[in-house]
């Protein structure tokens, strides 16, 4: 196995662009090392993103909007308070990965190149509508995260590429986002179901929605129908009912030593009413 | 001393200096230091390290193993297979043989095949990756009921026992019998019977270290091993048959232990580790992952259960009944006769039948875990004994009252109990105030009773004192649980020194007569008594010392406050003796003094306890959250309180974990799904409520200071009382566990 620790993304992406065996970035390490000490993927090249300039910042840009290095750690996220403030569904989702020691490494873009399809940080940034941007031998281009994974333990990042910033859009007024997950125990679990909703609002009624489901298909969904099912709406009990029918109809999901297929389907609802009711009360204001 | 008669040794002391006080725990500050030595902390100079071959295959014939590559890689200095071990083995030497190396057959996903050593872990990694192995699949099976109908496949042909009733399947090993009375008048007596069937799923003991073991054997035979267990004698005798060397020749060394609960009292790494050293040369560590732990280590048995109860309107029992199907891996020896045994224990019965059944399916060698048995058959039984209580409106502590064993009471395995405690556990419930708190909304309260035997066992400790005044003991039972804090406890009152100038440690297999395993519950009682009695051999010399000294009669001094003493006024005038005083002259009056014991006592004194459960289950995920815990159990008398409340506690934790998450999960292909700690759910820390605790004290005959072992009655009833408490919370019956959240949302949804 070769380490190399890179100065820039360009020289990471050369290297990975040239390089013949398996390859993987060590950001966090927090999936790449558990691989490797498990004799699952026994990387040939390990490229370290952690000495390229700029990766460990977390900027607001003049428009409110958000760049979020490539090795920002959850807790350095969950330190930030403005962006705690401005986007407490992407900071808890991430905040639920793992322990305190996982917190002090992982990244949220190692939990969404990794492919997981239960990865938590993953429903959140796309119902927050973040993208990534990406250099390789193509060039450079921005993609959005939800059409990142391509299946599990899969994306569309080719040969030599490398993602090189998160980009959070501007929080804006009157909205707020939150993320639930479902696992059986209270932490140190991976998600049986993820669900992330982020809404705005003009006085009571929902005029934007975007609503993400984990772990219920091969990828991360962003689900139209269950956003328009309380758009217009006051999140009453009717709208809800509807978000819920909306999600679970919604999944694809498998039965494995996780969950089965029924319960995850069942509890997508539920989880995707409860999201939604923090993502209202945050709008509001109110410290939920 | 005669100890085959028990409830002889009691001396009904009512008050003590050191015992029942918390003092600080010996092995503390080499804990939080990380300077105790754990057995993966084993090195030795020029060591090689060891890894192994696995079967993927639930059940295979292995028609070909070729090791040509392996050896070849460079570093690799020892492969072994099942060539390499002792022919000619019997009985359970055999069974261990086969689960440690497979002969011809693989016979679960993860049984070992070969093992390479090499000069470094990775290249011993590599290396297995290396070996070609030609399968010949065969049709597995894993569940216990499917192992026992009659189209299943054959795991080993011959392994039945005569007991076995007629026409069960080759799978079905042995069988137990037991109880008394008239059933059908029982039943008949009874104005509700109520008949369920109950399944429960292997668990893990979950100990957080790992196997390790360090081993150097030579072609004289001569052989040194250094690994964590729960009994380095046992770990002896086993290893020295399976690698065919005498037993005196192999001398083993216990690390210390992060946790066993059962789990190590058995050999899995060890005879490889020899094996391996025998052939290289060179001294061989091996240190298992988490995967190979949960894929090839004992988990306790799965189980499916069938019970039966009559009860009367007033809430007496009229008869009761239990079939117990333990699944015990592609081996004999499943908990079901024990199962069978505790089943009934709380209760006084006129009508009682017990049967178990042990299964063998294409599993990993279940191995013990904390009271084999007893929490699956108190779950089946207790679970009954609620719903009977609820449809009859009657209170399940008061009912439990009613029909409780006491002293007196015949049980339903044959003996006819001594003093025992559950009565008085019964009582403290009752008082509790967590009976009395309110429940929130979707949240039930569930009680249950278990019942442990304990154990004593062939036990040896000496005691050498110095001449400072400070003594020393030797015991070969590992301290897995504050044995060492306790036998300075009872030694302490016993010499009447302090106890911070004694030290307990736990000797090697070449310094101390043979032990059985730290398992049973037994250490405090039997290693304790043993303790309490090479004390005194030590008193005795001491006393004679003294003695001499005064030229008067030995029968003439007694031993008070760490003093000899003239026994009265006409043994004459003499200041007291402190023990630092004799033991300074003891070079020059007759030599070292040092005091020992041996004997395999027998009164260890059974154990009940009883447990209350608040649980809270979330109605629309299925969910669980364990609310409020309480564990009473009698402890005879509570040496070091702080280590038994923790015995309680990690009881009640484990038994949480088993309730509601934790389980084997096996695909199709008849392999284990979920093989690392990420997915085989034991609880977390914030899982968990603060557990409660009420230590009861009602002593057993048995042992001078009255103690009955704590270790493993804990968990005996917290799966019944979680299932009680989730089962009032949701308003439908759970019949099997674990309680996971899919399986509780399913029952709410088919209400
Ligand atoms: C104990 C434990 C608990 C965990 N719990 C959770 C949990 O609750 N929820 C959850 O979702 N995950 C969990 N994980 C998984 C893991 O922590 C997360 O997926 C984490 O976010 C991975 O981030 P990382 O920085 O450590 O990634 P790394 O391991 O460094 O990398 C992961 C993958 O991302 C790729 N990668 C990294 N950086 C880049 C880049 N700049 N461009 C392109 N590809 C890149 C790597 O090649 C690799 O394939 C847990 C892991 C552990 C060990």
């Amino acid at each position: 196995m070769k380490y190399h620790q890179p100065s820039s993304f360009a020289d990471a992406s050369a290297i990975a662009a040239g390089a013949s065996g398996v390859t993987r970035y060590l950001a966090g390490g927090t999936d790449v090392l558990v691989q490797l000490r498990a004799d699952l993927v026994t990387p040939d090249d390990l490229i370290d993103v952690k000495k390229i300039d700029g990766v460990h910042d977390i900027v607001r840009n003049s428009d409110d909007s958000w760049t979020i290095g490539v090795a920002v750690t959850g807790a350095e996220m969950s330190e930030h308070p403005a962006l705690c403030q401005d986007w407490p569904g992407v900071v808890e989702a991430m905040d639920l990965i793992g322990s305190t020691q996982v917190q002090g490494r992982a990244t949220l873009v190692g939990n969404l190149c990794n492919g997981s399809p239960a990865a938590d940080s993953v429903p959140a940034m796309v119902a927050a509508d973040i993208s990534v941007t990406v250099i390789g031998p193509k060039g450079e281009r921005t993609i959005k995260v939800e059409d990142m994974p391509t299946g599990p333990g899969r994306t569309v990042l080719e040969k030599g590429d490398i993602v090189t910033a998160v980009h959070v859009p501007s929080r804006g007024d009157n909205a707020g986002d939150a993320y639930l997950r479902f696992i059986p125990r209270t932490e140190m679990d991976i998600a049986v179901v993820g669900c992330a909703v982020n809404l705005r609002l003009d006085g009571d009624t929902i005029t934007e929605a975007r609503v993400s489901l984990g772990a219920v298909a091969p990828t991360v969904l962003l689900v139209q129908e269950a956003a328009d099912a309380i758009i217009g709406t006051t999140l009453d009990d009717k709208a809800l009912e509807a978000l819920s029918k909306a999600a679970e109809a919604a999944c694809n999901p498998i039965n494995d030593k996780r969950g089965t297929i029924e319960f995850r389907v069942e509890v997508a609802g539920v989880l995707a009413k409860r999201a939604a009711k923090i993502a209202y009360a945050r709008a509001k204001g109110k410290a939920v | 001393m005669a100890l085959d008669k028990p409830g002889e040794d009691y001396e009904g002391r009512t008050s003590y200096t050191h015992v029942g006080t918390r003092v600080d725990r010996p092995d503390g500050l080499d804990k939080v230091t990380g300077r105790a030595k754990f057995g993966a902390d084993a090195h030795a100079p020029g060591m090689l390290h060891g890894a192994i071959v696995r079967s993927p295959h639930a059940h295979a014939k292995i028609l070909k193993i070729d090791t040509s590559k392996a050896e070849a890689l460079a570093g690799v200095k020892a492969v072994v297979t099942r060539a390499d071990f002792a022919t000619g083995l019997e009985g359970e030497e055999w069974n261990v043989l086969e689960n440690v190396m497979a002969s011809d057959t693989a016979l679960y996903d993860g049984h070992a095949l070969a093992a390479i050593a090499a000069t470094s872990s990775l290249i011993a990694r590599d290396a297995v990756k290396l070996v070609e192995v030609e399968y010949e699949l065969l049709p597995h099976v894993t569940d216990v009921d499917e192992a026992m109908k009659p189209d299943a496949p054959v795991i080993r042909a011959g392994q039945q026992s005569k007991l076995v009733p007629e026409g069960m399947h080759p799978n079905v090993v042995n069988y137990y019998e037991g109880g008394h009375g008239d059933m059908d008048a029982g039943f008949a007596e009874a104005d509700l019977v109520i008949e369920r069937h109950f399944t429960t799923e292997a668990a893990h003991q979950g100990y957080i270290e790992p196997h390790a073991a360090l081993a150097t054997l030579g072609a004289d035979g001569k052989g040194e091993l250094w690994c964590c267990t729960q009994g380095h004698f046992i770990v002896q005798k086993t290893c020295a048959a399976l690698v065919g060397i005498d037993t005196s020749q192999l001398r083993v060394t216990a690390s210390e232990i992060g946790g066993g609960f059962g789990g190590k009292t058995t050999v899995f790494l060890e005879p490889l580790a020899l094996a391996l050293s025998r052939k290289s040369n060179r001294p061989v560590k091996m240190v298992m992952s988490r995967s190979e732990i949960l894929r090839a280590t004992g988990p306790t048995s799965s189980a499916s259960m069938d019970i039966k109860i009559g009860m009367t309107k007033d809430g007496r029992i009229t008869a009761g009944k239990g079939v117990f199907r333990l699944q015990g891996g592609a081996f004999p020896d499943a908990p079901a006769g024990m199962a069978a045994e505790c089943s009934f224990a709380p209760y006084n019965l006129n009508a009682v039948s017990i049967e178990g059944y042990e299964v063998m399916a294409n599993r990993p060698k279940q191995a013990a875990y904390r009271a084999p048995g007893s929490p699956m058959a108190a779950f089946a039984v207790e679970s009954v004994v609620d719903e009977l209580c609820k449809a009859l409106e009657l209170d399940p502590i008061e009912t439990r009252l009613k029909n409780a064993s006491r002293e007196g009471t015949k049980a339903a395995y044959g003996p006819t109990w001594d003093r025992i405690g559950l009565v008085e556990c019964l009582e403290a419930a009752q008082a509790h105030p967590h009976m009395q708190a309110p429940l929130r909304e979707s949240e039930g309260r569930g009680v249950a009773a278990g019942f442990w035997f304990n154990h004593g066992g062939e036990t040896s400790v000496s005691l050498a004192l110095s001449e400072d005044g400070t003594a020393q003991i030797s015991v070969g039972t590992p301290d897995i649980g504050g044995s060492r804090a306790s036998m300075a406890l009872m030694a302490a009152e016993i010499l009447g020194i302090e106890y911070e100038n004694i030290r307990v440690t736990v000797a090697d297999t070449a310094t101390l007569g043979y032990n059985d395993v730290s398992h049973g519950s037994r250490v405090t009682y039997a290693s304790g008594l043993a303790t309490i009695n090479a004390a005194k051999d030590a008193v005795g010399k001491l006393c004679d010392r003294a003695a001499q000294r005064w030229g008067i009669d030995p029968e003439a001094v007694i031993w008070e406050d760490g003093c000899a003493k003239p026994a009265g006024p006409n043994a004459g005038q003499f200041d007291p003796m402190p023990l630092k005083e004799i033991t300074q002259r003891m070079g020059r009056t007759g030599g070292p003094i040092s005091g020992h014991f041996e004997a395999t006592p027998e009164g260890a004194g059974v154990s009940f306890g009883v447990h209350i459960v608040d649980a809270h289950v979330d109605r629309e995920t299925g969910k669980t959250s364990i609310d409020r815990y309480t564990v009473i159990q009698d402890a005879g008398k509570a040496v070091h309180p702080t280590y038994v409340e923790g015995q309680f506690q990690g009881g009640a934790a484990q038994g949480i974990g088993w309730a509601l998450n934790e389980e084997y999960v096996y695909g199709e292909d008849g392999r284990l799904q979920n093989t690392v700690f990420l997915d085989y759910r034991i609880p977390v820390a914030s899982d968990l409520p603060m557990i409660d605790t009420v230590i009861v004290e009602v002593p057993n005959p048995g042992h001078p200071f009255g103690v009955r072992g704590v270790g493993e009655t804990g968990i005996c009833p917290p799966l019944a009382a979680i299932a009680n408490a989730v089962s009032g919370a949701v308003g439908v019956r759970m019949t099997s566990l674990p309680m996971s959240p899919p399986k509780i949302l399913k029952a709410l949804k088919e209400q």
